[in-house]
């Protein structure tokens, strides 16, 4: 089912923020919408919103492909995105990803073993007062998480585990 | 553009037409600014870096908007940074430097930076001698680098964009140029960038890859070895290969192309073609070709080629010498008297056609175009004429397209009409079922097959359409034989020349009436006139039959009936065709490669293509054979100099007077400047040097009095239950004899099919994807069925020469 | 202080509508919309001296000016993008202090004649646009956006739009590029948004905090405004403070405070009672100022003055580096950042950040000798003045004053 048969209300909200010539502006919002749905942006979500728009896949693949927070693989399910850039390293950000990686028993990029959780270092997310911190991107949202400590993360994930089961 | 800038540069006064950038200024003024990423026939995007200069412009007083004076000379400010030349516009007074030490330092860095991930693997890359990034390394770059080689970026080599064009990822130099020409100038945006930074990458993701039929143009205009052709890869050395001028055979727009050849081992020491380029011609393909055009030349040279005369003894053709083949055809003809028939091709050049309808006036018989369209009598009284480029037409013209997919029959055309429209022209596209014009058409109709005359005549009615259409300064016509045979796209071109000439559109540039021909010289053919046979299969039946550069016999039973029941057959190719097999004598010609001639494209420009290879065997040119035939019939034709053959076509066909193959070779400056030695700015298209061709005049130029057949409303067959109407369209990639030989596009080509709307399949209790049997007029053949649910539920739409021998309109039954 | 900007910090509830309006929210823009020309607007806001808070101070008021009257229709941008290492301001305007930020849009849209706003805010401020379209939709219900607003002929809609992860995405003409649907990469210049922008027309961009500003002063006056701040740059500005400090956090102060106060007074002083060893002002993008000289701490933070210690403040996000950090790992994290958000357009950017990554990583791990630091300088003043956009400039801003002016570090670096 194309994404316009499963959310035709959403589809068209976003296609009524923009001009008709400007159609294509639709594009990152529809994307967004097609992660939230499978997890990831499979191929034939690029081929539906191409033809939504009236644009090639090739053009869709073009703009997945330049933004980080686009993933075309089905990774953990929920992302852990750590800042470890300048303001948050200067705070204690890598010693925080390395500890956490550690207790997960992954390296940084890395999927833990039941497929829940990749762990990931990002840049700058505008919250280097509050370091360590991360994002966590999952399925539908993306959530902050600041002044965390390892103990406090390991709790979230066990909730996110429990919410699974 | 008339206005003209004064600017200094490099110290030196000169003067150039206003509206242009720096880079292009500064070449019409003889100084090269190096380039990578900046191509004339795409828009700007300073991305590459290399253009960089110092640009100074003169102040100017805020009060009184005078140019402020000092120690006698205006004062100049040059911005802190330099600047590129490629997005930044010429103005008066500007003072441009490009030979400072401070340009040099950024050009030096520039090619550095560029180098430092590439492969530096010219020794066996393509590119190597036409290639931008070594000629400019060579002038601008660093000699050494300071770049670790194990830190270079790395990507697996190189990977396929689809069956026709490989990309190496690692020499890629991100100048943008193929993205942007499949997006700007082909209109197929099948290529992009993936992820960014220093990964980045070109992907394309379509189905098939690199899904346009314009991909070969990427190859030329990339500056390095990134794009390279399947068919070319790892074929030759730039510098090894010669070039001849020539022109492309297989469409009617007749763009001009180079032809580069080597003589070498794995062709067993002969000298054959390696590839194919475009040649500059703007008035007729600019610097482009399409992939047909490129990747289809292979039947020229190869094992199907015929080679010696021969005659059938005994049910088996045999060698035979030219004169007992000749004779023994001329005999034969002259016995038939009026039942001489010659069946030619549009494949042939003027000269060939020429001898061939002399013949048969001569001997009283007849000469038959072969094609399924009609009207070309119409094109030869107010067809377009001198001074028509459609390149120049935008605001203020309009064009029409009705019955023509055009991207699927004349590539080119699509891209000049495209670009007209974008240039402010009116485009109206007229066709029954969508088709990839409709994209840019200002108005796109639709209309029932078989309505099109009737379409064409509302052009002129009251409605938005017509009224934009009638007030245009400039109209010109496209017609085609979409869903028509003889009679409909004889009826059509009546109707179009209808409009044009009663509303004055005839006899100036840019207007009149333009035949989506099926092959290369079909309008010659017209203009010589000859003729189409409605019923052809009749008009063969128990005749001596002339058969050049055509194979009926493979298009379709009923005429390979017709010309089994035939008095005798001479068959005059270039190939071993199906038609060679049933024929009497075989005389072998010379392919276009070999020898040299001229073709009339759609637009009626007469345009020479030269000798390229060697002959093959003992082939001759077709109008040396045509005279060799003729003088064993009593009849005195020119058959040594094409030139002369020429000549005396030009003194007897009245819209050829006054051109000879002198005039032909003309050539005048073109813009933008490509080729020669600057390979870096253009890219790789030759430039030409042997011919932009002339127009024919037309009765309309000439201040002839034209008058126009009525249109008649073609009758289509009615149908019976369970039969679609069974309409033929035009496809780019098909099974023809030529392209077959082709094997590079056997992926595009494709499977036989035919498509029909999804409820007319489900009443025939029919899916998507089964083989089907089509049958009409006693013919019945096997296709896969598709379905589309913008056709009509009436019709079964059915691509010519795909096996399905369908030259106009029938009822078909469909039956799994 | 009261705050002009951060007032949520003395109104708790200012993020609801109601309570906006009761502190007088919402009545800038009747007054502007109802009672003058959009000219008028403008002459209020390039008298207060106004200048953009995105980084580059351009004047506000002269910008809006700039709009073509000779091509419509026009449109105003938000830039929410804040994604420079160090600057966290606009969030905590938008999630703390909407409909201040909100009404400057809707002020300046009016001011400029245009119909549609949008939003463009970084991909990971998802929670904010979703908060922010709730605003949106009660200022529709009370009539404050739509068609013929206050019954007058003025329609205006906003809209949020987020990014996807892109650092680039803040460059205005990248911007504009992502929000028309293509990949982030910038445009050349000119012509420039408010003669060519989004959908090639004319367009305003503006920051955050830079329209946060507006109800106020049109609210109080220019005179009110210019009465803060310094000459070089009337009002206030908020100090995104990070790095080696006690408080770290968003402090809105008039331009004119010294890095001293910012640090000392506000921030609580460096952590671990360390001293402070340099200083970077504009985020990563910064050339580091060297603090050899406790006076330097004396200086007062404007455009100018910051200028004459050979740096940019930019969008103050000032990064606090005291004595424990070594710069080569300072530029490593800083390099490695730009190289990964480097757009690719452009050959020294692309290349340059990719090659400079190799060298500052070598040299931090130890594996690099002393050529390879001079080629390190080399490399980045190579790409200095030649990128297509003001990225690749930044990514050498660190690398070029951190050799320049603490050779030392990069000296030891390489004889380990
Ligand atoms: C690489 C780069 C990143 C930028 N990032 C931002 C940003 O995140 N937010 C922002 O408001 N301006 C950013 N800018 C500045 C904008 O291009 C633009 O100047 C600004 O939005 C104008 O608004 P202002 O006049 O209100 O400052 C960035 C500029 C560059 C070159
Ligand atoms: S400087 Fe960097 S970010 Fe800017 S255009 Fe060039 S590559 Fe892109
Ligand atoms: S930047 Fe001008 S040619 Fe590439």
């Amino acid at each position: 089912m194309s994404l316009a048969e499963k959310y035709p209300q959403e589809v068209q909200q976003i296609l009524s923020k923009y001009p008709p010539h400007g159609k294509r502006s639709a594009l990152m919002p529809l994307l967004f919408i097609a992660q939230r749905d499978e997890g990831y942006i499979s191929k034939a979500a690029m081929q539906d919103i191409a033809a939504l728009l009236d644009i090639t896949e090739t053009e869709v693949a073009g703009v997945v492909g330049f933004y980080t927070l686009y993933h075309e693989e089905k990774e953990g399910k929920y992302r852990i995105q750590v800042c470890t850039d300048l303001p948050c390293a200067l705070r204690g950000a890598e010693g925080f990803m390395g500890d956490l990686c550690d207790h997960l028993k992954i390296k940084a990029g890395e999927t833990t073993e039941d497929g829940l959780v990749t762990v990931e270092a990002v840049m700058c997310l505008a919250a280097c007062d509050r370091a360590p911190m991360f994002q966590l991107q999952g399925p539908d949202a993306i959530e902050y998480h600041e002044h965390m400590t390892v103990e406090k993360t390991m709790e979230l994930i066990g909730e996110l585990k429990q919410s699974e089961e | 553009m008339d206005k003209q800038i004064s600017l200094t540069i490099d110290g030196r006064q000169v003067t150039v037409p206003a509206g242009l950038n720096i880079v292009d200024a500064a070449k019409q003024a003889g100084v090269d600014i190096p380039v990578f990423c900046h191509h004339p026939k795409l828009e700007p995007v300073g991305m590459c870096r290399m253009c960089l200069v110092e640009i100074g412009r003169p102040v100017r007083d805020r009060a009184t908007g005078q140019f402020v004076v000092e120690d006698g000379a205006p004062k100049i400010q040059f911005m802190p940074k330099l600047e590129t030349a490629c997005t930044n516009k010429v103005e008066e007074g500007m003072v441009i430097n490009t030979q400072t030490a401070k340009v040099a330092d950024a050009q030096r860095g520039t090619v550095e930076f560029l180098l430092t991930s590439h492969p530096l693997d010219c020794p066996i890359c393509d590119k190597g001698g036409e290639c931008a990034l070594q000629d400019l390394n060579m002038k601008y770059g660093p000699r050494s680098s300071r770049f670790r080689l194990e830190e270079k970026q790395r990507f697996v080599k190189p990977v396929p964009l689809g069956e026709l064009i490989w990309l190496d990822r690692e020499r890629c130099i991100f100048c943008a140029r193929c993205v942007r020409f499949q997006d700007e100038i082909a209109g197929d945006a099948v290529l992009e960038f993936d992820d960014r930074a220093r990964p980045m990458r070109i992907i394309s993701v379509s189905e098939p890859g690199f899904d346009s039929v314009f991909s070969g143009n990427t190859t030329d205009i990339c500056p390095v070895g990134a794009l390279t052709t399947e068919d070319f890869r790892f074929g030759a050395r730039p510098w090894e290969m010669e070039a001849a001028s020539s022109i492309c055979t297989q469409c009617p727009v007749g763009c001009n192309t180079t032809l580069n050849t080597r003589r070498e081992a794995r062709s067993n020491g002969e000298i054959v073609v390696k590839r194919v380029m475009p040649r500059q011609n703007e008035e007729v393909n600019e610097i482009w070709i399409c992939d047909k055009g490129r990747f289809a030349y292979h039947y020229a040279q190869g094992e199907q080629r015929l080679t010696r005369p021969m005659i059938r003894k005994e049910k088996k053709l045999a060698r035979a010498s030219w004169d007992a083949a000749t004779q023994l055809a001329a005999e034969k003809f002259l016995k038939a008297k009026k039942d001489f028939v010659v069946l030619a091709s549009g494949r042939l050049a003027n000269e060939d056609l020429f001898n061939l309808k002399m013949l048969a006036d001569h001997a009283g018989g007849k000469a038959y175009l072969y094609s399924h369209m009609a009207g070309g009598e119409l094109t030869s009284l107010v067809g377009v004429s001198a001074g028509t480029n459609i390149g120049t037409m935008g605001a203020g013209s309009a064009i029409v397209v009705v019955a023509s997919d055009l991207y699927q029959e004349a590539p080119i055309w699509y891209l000049r009409v495209k670009q007209a429209q974008e240039r402010g022209a009116t485009l109206i596209v007229l066709n029954p079922r969508e088709t990839k014009l409709d994209r840019y058409a200002t108005r796109a109709i639709r209309y029932e097959y078989g309505e099109e005359v009737k379409a064409v005549r509302d052009l002129t009615k009251a409605n938005e359409a017509g009224e934009a259409l009638l007030k245009s300064r400039d109209v010109v016509v496209f017609y085609g034989s979409e869903g028509l045979g003889v009679a409909g796209s004889q009826n059509l071109a009546a109707a179009c020349a209808k409009l044009l000439n009663d509303n004055n559109f005839t006899g100036r540039p840019n207007n009149g009436l333009i035949g989506v021909w099926e092959r290369a010289n079909d309008q010659g053919a017209w203009e010589i006139g000859f003729t189409v046979e409605d019923d052809l299969a009749k008009a063969l039946k128990g005749k001596a039959v002339y058969i050049v550069g055509a194979d009926p016999v493979h298009d379709g039973p009923k005429l390979a009936k017709a010309l089994a029941e035939a008095e005798f057959v001479v068959v005059q190719d270039v190939m071993t065709t199906e038609t060679v097999g049933i024929a009497d004598v075989v005389l072998p010609a010379q392919a276009f490669t070999e020898r040299e001639g001229t073709l009339t494209s759609g637009e009626r420009r007469v345009q020479r293509f030269y000798p390229a290879v060697p002959v093959t065997g003992e082939s001759r040119p077709d109008f040396a054979i045509v005279s060799q035939v003729a003088r064993n019939m009593g009849v005195i034709l020119e058959g040594t100099s094409a030139a002369v053959v020429f000549d005396l076509l030009a003194a007897t066909v009245k819209s050829f007077d006054g051109l000879d193959y002198a005039k032909l070779a003309e050539v005048r400056e073109q813009l933008p400047t490509v080729g020669g030695n600057d390979r870096y700015y253009g890219g790789t298209t030759y430039d030409n040097k042997d011919g932009l061709g002339a127009h024919l005049s037309t009765a309309a130029t000439r201040g002839e009095k034209v008058s126009i057949p009525k249109a008649q409303k073609e009758a289509l067959p009615t149908l019976k239950e369970k039969e679609l109407l069974a309409v033929p369209v035009n496809k780019l990639y098909h099974r023809g004899t030529t392209m077959m030989v082709a094997e590079l596009l056997h992926q595009r080509i494709g499977e036989t099919s035919v498509s029909a709307h999804p409820s007319a399949a489900m009443r025939l209790g029919l899916s998507a994807g089964q083989t089907v049997n089509v049958s009409f007029d006693g013919v019945s053949g096997e296709a896969v069925l598709k379905l589309d649910d913008t056709l009509d539920e009436k019709i079964l739409l059915t691509p010519r020469s795909m096996g399905m021998a369908i030259r106009e309109p029938v009822a078909a039954k469909v039956k799994a | 202080m009261t705050h002009v900007l951060l007032r949520h910090r003395e109104i708790p509830d200012i993020g609801k509508l109601s309570v906006y309006q009761n502190n007088g929210g919402l009545a800038a823009f009747k007054n502007a919309v109802t009672k003058m020309k959009p000219g008028e607007v403008i002459d209020v806001v390039k008298n207060s001296g106004l200048r953009g808070r995105g980084g580059a101070g351009f004047p506000t008021g002269m910008k809006w000016s700039f709009a073509d009257a000779k091509s419509w229709p026009h449109y105003m941008v938000a830039n929410a993008d804040e994604s420079e290492p160090g600057t966290f301001k606009d969030r905590e305007v938008m999630e703390n202090n909407p409909f201040q930020f909100l009404e400057g849009v809707m002020i300046g849209s009016y001011a400029v004649g245009a119909n549609i706003a949008y939003i463009y805010l970084r991909g990971e401020f998802w929670q904010i646009a979703e908060s922010l379209d709730r605003k949106i939709s009660e200022l529709e219900a009370e009539g404050y956006l739509g068609d013929k607003i206050f019954g007058t002929d003025y329609s205006l809609r906003i809209y949020t739009h987020l990014g996807a992860g892109a650092y680039i995405c803040g460059e205005e003409t990248a911007l504009l590029e992502s929000l028309e649907g293509r990949r982030g990469q910038p445009r050349v210049r000119p012509p420039f948004p408010p003669s060519e922008g989004l959908y090639g027309k004319p367009t305003i961009i503006n920051n955050v905090e830079t329209f946060t500003n507006v109800p106020m002063i049109m609210a109080n006056g220019a005179e009110w405004y210019k009465s803060m701040g310094t000459a070089d740059a009337p009002g206030v500005k908020i100090f995104s403070l990070s790095g080696r400090v006690r408080k770290p956090g968003n402090y809105e102060l008039p331009f004119g405070t010294t890095f001293r106060d910012l640090i000392y007074k506000y921030g609580g002083g460096v952590q671990d009672s360390r001293s402070v060893r340099a200083i970077m002002p504009a985020g990563a993008s910064s050339s580091l100022i060297l603090v050899d000289d406790d006076s330097i701490l004396d200086t007062p933070m404007d455009y100018l003055e910051v200028r004459k210690l050979k740096s940019e403040l930019g969008s103050a996000s000032v990064i606090i580096v005291d004595d424990t950090v070594s710069m080569d790992w300072l530029i490593n994290k800083t390099v490695h950042f730009f190289r990964h958000e480097s757009c690719g357009k452009c050959t020294p950017c692309r290349e340059g950040t990719f090659w400079m990554s190799h060298l500052t990583e070598r040299i931090h791990t130890g594996q690099a000798v002393r050529a390879d630091v001079d080629l390190l300088l080399n490399v980045a003043k190579q790409m200095q003045g030649k990128c297509l956009c003001a990225l690749g400039e930044f990514s050498t801003m660190a690398v070029v004053s951190s050799l320049e002016r603490f050779r030392e570090d990069f000296d030891k670096a390489v004889q380990a």
